[in-house]
């Protein structure tokens, strides 16, 4: 009966976090599935979509959620840039350098933030009220940040399917040569994908601001269940990794149900190194 | 002359791990001695990396879960078990050999990023584990009495005789390396590198290959692992899998150049060198790791073949040298 309650405490929590870390893991999802590039330096734009966000709230004293578009442009252009000075000239290059080309934008941004911002905890101090279910509280912060989720992934989903850029994304996702030949510039959409996959990562770390503590490493942790949650929705799926973020949200809510919170790290990986194993596609098949 | 012509490609390599094995003992500086110890455990990791990466062609971004799992298996003998140092060296390799057999039957099915993927998984599940694991100390891991120590004459002697060991297994890990590259086998994991389908239609049997590359490519780390951690003193999970240190393996195997047996080792001591700079300079100090993410850019981006790679396009002569 104790384990029924902390459950029904701990999972509504889960779910509505679960959210955030899809969101996070949809940009990085985005970006496999357009241009087979694994983004390393998802992490530290998380971070920085973080800071950007207590800068609204601490520094200019608005409401966090006020930065959330002036956030989302910044990190379709940062995004944007990253693409142009670090990842496009090894776009058709082996594995290994855009991985390594990804992770030494990841260095850069860590070192100069580190230098900045130092690795001291950081806060945004915010209380948008609390819903009373039963013994349930549900927090306002995770409730608005689940609804933002939701307003982006349907955003998102509109923009693939129903307008003409977002055509061109997965024509170029689909077969790039062949989409070249059909006369659509594939540098161009490219160059777009990564900038809407880190405007995504940046939203998502304007969001969880709201709810953690963090310093300029924080995006370390998402960046990693980024990973799993893009193997368990399909990598290059992103309504799967909304999917996959719920199912991770949820196991974050249950585990410690029943087992101390230190097997959650445990259960992840192991779950995700057996999806890739059995399911390498994903429990919702990759590219759509 | 036939076997000056055979063995070649190894004198550069040797003679770089000799040098640095003999400089502390010139200078007299024990700081000197542990500075070399860190370009040697680099190179000893860099060069077992790159029959891997450079070889085969996978990228493992875990490898540095065999250093930790073959550091925490040897430590956990040496101490808990009292077997001598030699003997838990080998068992740390050993350990670790077994660990990649076992993954790699499973894991080496995946190509390309799927296969990178893994590898950081399995390193953060280790990692995760064996924080809850109570055999190995769980997250506090294990401290070595002091008194082990008096077995080899005492903690100064055993500082002295974990260095030459390291030298050792450097140089081990260079003759894997050297061997590895001019074999058959070595040859057709350049194969799959290649071309992976078109290897198993030539008749190599590609998962055998791939497996017992990973199983080369672990054994020296677990080694190397238990001899770090028993200089050391402990060891905690934090320690034994950072993930970064991994990916300064890449970028050492990168800058000299993959799929070179001279590669690895400059990687090393230009990466160790650049750093120790940096670290200490004055002007770099705040922002060292942009700086080395900025080098680690301009690198991949204009020499993807490193600098042993990018020496053996331009100037032919040198492919005779160079292995």
């Amino acid at each position: 009966m104790q384990q029924f309650n902390l459950l029904l405490a701990s999972l509504p929590d889960g779910i509505l976090l679960g959210f955030v870390y899809g969101l996070a893991a949809m940009g990085l999802t985005l970006i496999w599935g357009v241009m087979n590039v694994i983004n390393l330096a998802h992490g530290p734009i998380i971070a920085l979509g973080m800071f950007s966000t207590f800068f609204v709230y601490s520094k200019l004293g608005l409401n966090p959620y006020l930065g959330v578009v002036p956030i989302a442009l910044l990190g379709l252009l940062f995004g944007i840039l990253i693409y142009a000075v670090a990842v496009h000239r090894v776009i058709n290059a082996p594995h290994l350098s855009s991985l390594l080309a990804t992770f030494s934008v990841n260095m850069i941004i860590i070192g100069l933030g580190t230098a900045a911002l130092t690795t001291s905890p950081y806060n945004v101090d915010f209380f948008a009220g609390s819903l009373q279910l039963g013994s349930t509280t549900l927090l306002g912060t995770r409730l608005i940040a689940a609804f933002v989720t939701l307003l982006f992934t349907g955003g998102l989903y509109f923009f693939l399917y129903r307008t003409r850029p977002g055509k061109h994304i997965r024509a170029v996702a689909n077969n790039r040569a062949a989409a070249e030949l059909m006369g659509i510039p594939s540098t161009r959409i490219l160059a777009l994908s990564f900038g809407l996959g880190t405007m995504l990562a940046a939203v998502s770390g304007a969001l969880i601001a709201t709810f953690f503590p963090f310093n300029i490493l924080s995006g370390g942790g998402y960046e990693l269940k980024s990973f799993v949650i893009g193997v368990l929705g399909g990598l290059g799926n992103p309504i799967g990794a909304l999917f996959g973020g719920l199912i991770l949200g949820m196991l974050e809510g249950i585990i410690p149900a029943f087992l101390e919170t230190s097997w959650v790290p445990v259960i992840e990986f192991g779950l995700f190194v057996a999806i890739l194993l059995v399911r390498p596609n994903g429990l919702f098949g990759a590219k759509k | 002359m036939k076997l000056w012509n055979q063995y070649r490609g190894l004198i550069a390599p040797v003679l770089v791990v000799a040098l640095l094995a003999v400089w502390p003992m010139l200078t007299g500086k024990p700081a000197n001695r542990e500075s070399a110890f860190t370009i040697l455990k680099a190179i000893a990791l860099a060069s077992s990396l790159n029959i891997l990466l450079g070889y085969t062609g996978y990228v493992s971004f875990g490898h540095i879960v065999f250093y930790g799992f073959g550091g925490y298996v040897g430590i956990f003998l040496l101490s808990g078990m009292g077997w001598p140092l030699w003997a838990s060296i080998l068992a740390g390799g050993l350990a670790s050999g077994l660990l990649a057999f076992l993954l790699g039957s499973a894991i080496l099915r995946l190509r390309g990023g799927y296969f990178a993927l893994a590898t950081i998984g399995v390193n953060e599940a280790m990692r995760a584990f064996i924080n809850k694991f109570d055999l190995f100390g769980g997250p506090t891991g294990i401290t070595l009495n002091f008194s082990v120590y008096k077995a080899y004459g005492g903690a100064a002697q055993a500082l002295q005789t974990s260095f030459y060991i390291g030298a050792a297994l450097a140089l081990l890990a260079l003759a894997i390396s050297y061997l590895v590259r001019t074999s058959k086998f070595g040859l057709g994991l350049l194969a799959i590198r290649e071309n992976e389908d078109a290897a198993e239609v030539m008749g190599i049997a590609a998962p055998w290959a791939k497996t017992w590359a990973y199983v080369l490519s672990a054994i020296v780390p677990g080694m190397i692992g238990v001899l770090f951690f028993f200089k050391n003193g402990n060891v905690e999970p934090g320690d034994a899998f950072p993930l970064h240190a991994s990916i300064e393996l890449l970028v050492m195997v990168m800058l000299g150049g993959q799929g070179t047996v001279l590669g690895p080792i400059l990687g090393a001591f230009a990466y160790q060198g650049m750093r120790g700079y940096l670290v200490t300079s004055p002007v770099f100090k705040d922002i060292q790791l942009s700086v080395s993410g900025a080098l680690l850019l301009l690198i991949v981006l204009f020499i993807p073949a490193g600098a042993i790679g990018w020496l053996r396009q331009r100037v032919p002569l040198l492919r005779r040298v160079l292995a």
